[in-house]
């Protein structure tokens, strides 16, 4: 713990190097917010996200512990590496935040999103949307002579694909959740 | 039960104005000793009040206001107290639950709001939840970075009987970190150790974490002879008369301050945030330092500036651990060296920055404040201020040689805040001199205090530099708008004595350099408030000044070249 060894930032020239240990692309981080579940919770993480200018790419939302009155906020953000610590120490900061995991660098994690599609047509057109949703193991949860209403869950780039494939088959509207995600193993 | 936990919380002041959400509080605070309730005239006042309250005491401020409009007026003294880490508990009325959602008269989303501008707050729907969030609510103003909290209370829970519990029964998660990283510690004492060029950037996080701190920041400076300087919200924690005091660094710091800051070696910021009025363009910001940051709010390090040596805890905690280390490994500093360093910055200093061009005919604007500061230095003395030149002015040529001592809106810039905040400090030091050093235009914006001043004989001295113009923004215009002044006359003034008359008060004006001494002890010595017209040179600029966007070696120290200064670039900053 020299102080000549977190050279990290410390510089002989000029303070862009300082910064430069972050990186000025742009990052998707997802992050897990384990908030205590009281009126106001999802508003404040919310208002700062948009107070402090920062992306919202997804959000979703839901009590998972009754007993003790905790929600899990799972957002999907992007920003640079600089901001995105800097989300993090800000989300710390909310009084009923309890904990803030980015599960994107805290080791390897599974994403999934759900979404319904109702996709109308017939014909070849009917056919080959029942053909591509075996593919993609959607179900069909509704059906009509001329529509069906699939389930797809998995990545959100599988959801973005099969929307894409849909679309010239008479996608109608659709509706995704947003992601949820949990880090992988046993802790 | 709101009184009740007031109480048991230690609070014996509140600054508050009723209205039909908050009567049953207020009939419990007219049925009881134990709190006095300052009545002011304004919302904002009493928040203000509060603030200087509490920045002089370091207790929490009070404030109970009404639903609708007593809230919405409150808001910007919750946001001052907010940029400024100012710990205060505000109650508000809310019409009663039942109404809530009705656009019922004098109802508005309170908590909806002020969740920006508070650290936390809370709707409290069951009276029996009432009394634990009050403590609760204690605990999150004061602990980790202070800052403002609000509680909202619907009528019918303030009328509603439930169970009432003690401030001891109160569990919290919420428990910010106070102790430094060992670790880190130890890398900052092996930094201090060979340091040729070090310097403490030191701010209102030493204030805020109480006298020790300052205790301990100065035992630290004076021992390792290192050179310090502060920022606007940290003047005091080292004496101005102290040896290795160089003085306010910023945008209008001394430049033997910014100096030192643009060619050290090592930065030791403690308490502070690298605010945009200190660091100037950050790309030239000091570049070429080691930089160590101490503060008790994770999201304050990396926020602007990238550190190397990140320390998050409490400045009297982590100070104490410093020392420790330090002295347990013999007390090394690179003294020659330091002592090198040292000759730069009185080289520096031997700039004289803040010399002025001094008038027979006309007050100078600097010379009434060091009239000010040595008439009134050897007082029990308390100065806060409004927002500008005048301000500037003061924290350049005023001496604070205590923590707790220096009122100031640092963070908002709340012009309309010295007034309201003097006399809260007035109640809470009521033999000490309290002076509110301000501008004509500042001072207007919460004149209507003058009635507190007088309903509760709360001497305090407002020392008006009144120069018939909003200074700070003629002087932005001057500089950067081709002296284009637009609105920046004080136009139709009111004759400041009549006015100091009106409320009962007194009113003095001077406009004679050689009267001034005269008229400052007659100020000194009324036993009453009293409102000092001090008709100032009109269009005096400060300096020093780094502009906007430019370095700290970029500083401008007079008005020989000051037009252009400022580029396209710098012309959006603020």
């Amino acid at each position: 713990m020299n102080a000549l060894n977190i050279k990290q930032g410390a510089t002989s020239h000029s303070a862009y190097n300082l910064r430069s240990t972050y990186g000025d692309e742009n990052e998707r981080h997802t992050l897990a917010i384990i908030v205590e579940n009281q009126p106001g919770v999802l508003a404040r993480v919310i208002g700062l996200f948009s107070g402090r200018g920062y992306n919202i790419e997804s959000l979703t939302v839901s009590e998972i512990d009754h007993e003790s009155h905790t929600s899990r906020i799972t957002v999907a953000t992007t920003g640079t590496p600089q901001v995105i610590d800097q989300i993090k120490a800000q989300l710390g900061r909310i009084v009923p935040v309890k904990d803030v995991h980015d599960l994107t660098v805290e080791g390897p994690s599974v994403e999934r999103e759900l979404a319904l599609f109702k996709v109308a047509g017939t014909g070849d057109k009917r056919v080959e949307a029942l053909r591509l949703a075996d593919i993609f193991r959607a179900n069909a949860v509704d059906s009509t002579l001329e529509s069906f209403v699939f389930e797809l869950t998995g990545t959100s780039e599988k959801i973005d694909a099969f929307a894409e494939l849909m679309r010239p088959l008479g996608l109608v509207e659709m509706a995704r959740t947003g992601v949820a995600a949990l880090s992988r193993g046993q802790d | 039960m709101v009184v009740q936990a007031l109480k048991d919380q230690g609070v014996d002041t509140v600054f508050g104005y009723p209205g039909g959400a908050v009567l049953p509080i207020y009939d419990e605070i007219f049925q009881q000793n134990g709190i006095r309730h300052f009545l002011v005239r304004h919302e904002q006042g009493a928040v203000h009040a509060a603030e200087g309250y509490a920045r002089s005491t370091g207790k929490p401020g009070v404030v109970l206001v009404t639903s609708g409009p007593g809230a919405t007026n409150a808001v910007t003294g919750l946001t001052d107290a907010l940029l400024d880490s100012i710990p205060l508990v505000v109650l508000t009325g809310q019409v009663p639950t039942f109404m809530i959602g009705s656009d019922a008269f004098q109802e508005a989303d309170t908590v909806g709001i002020t969740r920006p501008c508070t650290k936390h707050n809370w709707l409290v729907k069951d009276t029996d939840a009432l009394s634990g969030t009050l403590h609760e609510a204690f605990h999150v103003a004061t602990t980790g970075r202070p800052g403002p909290v609000l509680i909202d209370i619907p009528k019918d829970v303030q009328f509603a009987e439930g169970e009432y519990t003690g401030p001891k029964a109160i569990k919290s998660h919420y428990t910010p970190k106070v102790k430094g990283d060992l670790d880190q510690i130890t890398a900052l004492v092996e930094a201090m150790e060979t340091a040729e060029k070090p310097i403490f950037y030191t701010g209102g996080g030493v204030i805020n974490s109480g006298p020790a701190a300052s205790q301990l920041l100065r035992e630290l400076v004076d021992s390792t002879g290192f050179p310090i300087t502060s920022t606007l919200m940290g003047l005091g924690s080292y004496p101005a008369s102290g040896d290795k005091w160089i003085g306010m660094l910023g945008m209008h710091g001394l430049y033997e301050a910014n100096l030192a800051m643009h060619g050290c070696d090592l930065m030791i910021n403690i308490g502070a945030r690298f605010d945009d009025r200190i660091t100037g363009k950050l790309d030239e910001f000091s570049p070429n330092s080691v930089k160590a940051h101490v503060d008790i709010d994770p999201s304050s390090i990396n926020k602007v500036i990238h550190v190397d040596i990140p320390i998050v805890g409490d400045v009297a905690h982590v100070l104490e651990d410093i020392l420790k280390v330090w002295k347990s490994r013999g007390r090394k500093t690179a003294s020659a060296e330091v002592k090198s360093w040292w000759k730069q910055i009185e080289d520096w200093r031997a700039i004289r920055c803040l010399d002025y061009k001094n008038s027979e005919k006309t007050i100078k604007p600097q010379y009434a404040l060091q009239r000010l500061q040595e008439l009134t230095k050897t007082h029990d003395r308390y100065i806060t201020t409004e927002v500008g030149q005048h301000q500037m002015w003061a924290a350049q040529y005023l001496g604070f040689e205590d923590p707790n001592r220096w009122m100031t809106s640092g963070g908002l810039g709340t012009m309309g805040y010295g007034f309201p905040a003097s006399i809260g400090v007035q109640v809470a030091h009521p033999d000490a001199l309290v002076i509110n050093v301000a501008g004509e235009a500042s001072w207007l914006m919460n004149m209507q205090e003058m009635g507190t001043a007088m309903q509760y004989h709360l001497p305090v001295k407002q020392f008006i530099l009144n120069n018939e113009r909003l200074g700070m923004v003629r002087q932005w215009q001057e500089l950067l708008h081709g002296e284009r002044y637009s609105s920046s006359w004080s136009e139709a003034l009111p004759d400041f004595v009549k006015l100091a008359e009106a409320f009962g008060a007194k009113g003095i004006i001077c406009s004679d350099p050689a009267d001034l001494d005269d008229a400052i002890m007659e100020m000194i010595t009324y036993d009453g408030p009293v409102l000092f017209d001090c008709l100032v040179e009109k269009h005096e600029n400060c300096f020093p000044m780094i502009p906007s966007g430019k370095a700290h070696n970029e500083m401008l120290l007079g008005e020989a070249e000051t037009q252009g200064v400022i580029d396209a670039k710098g012309s959006v900053l603020v």
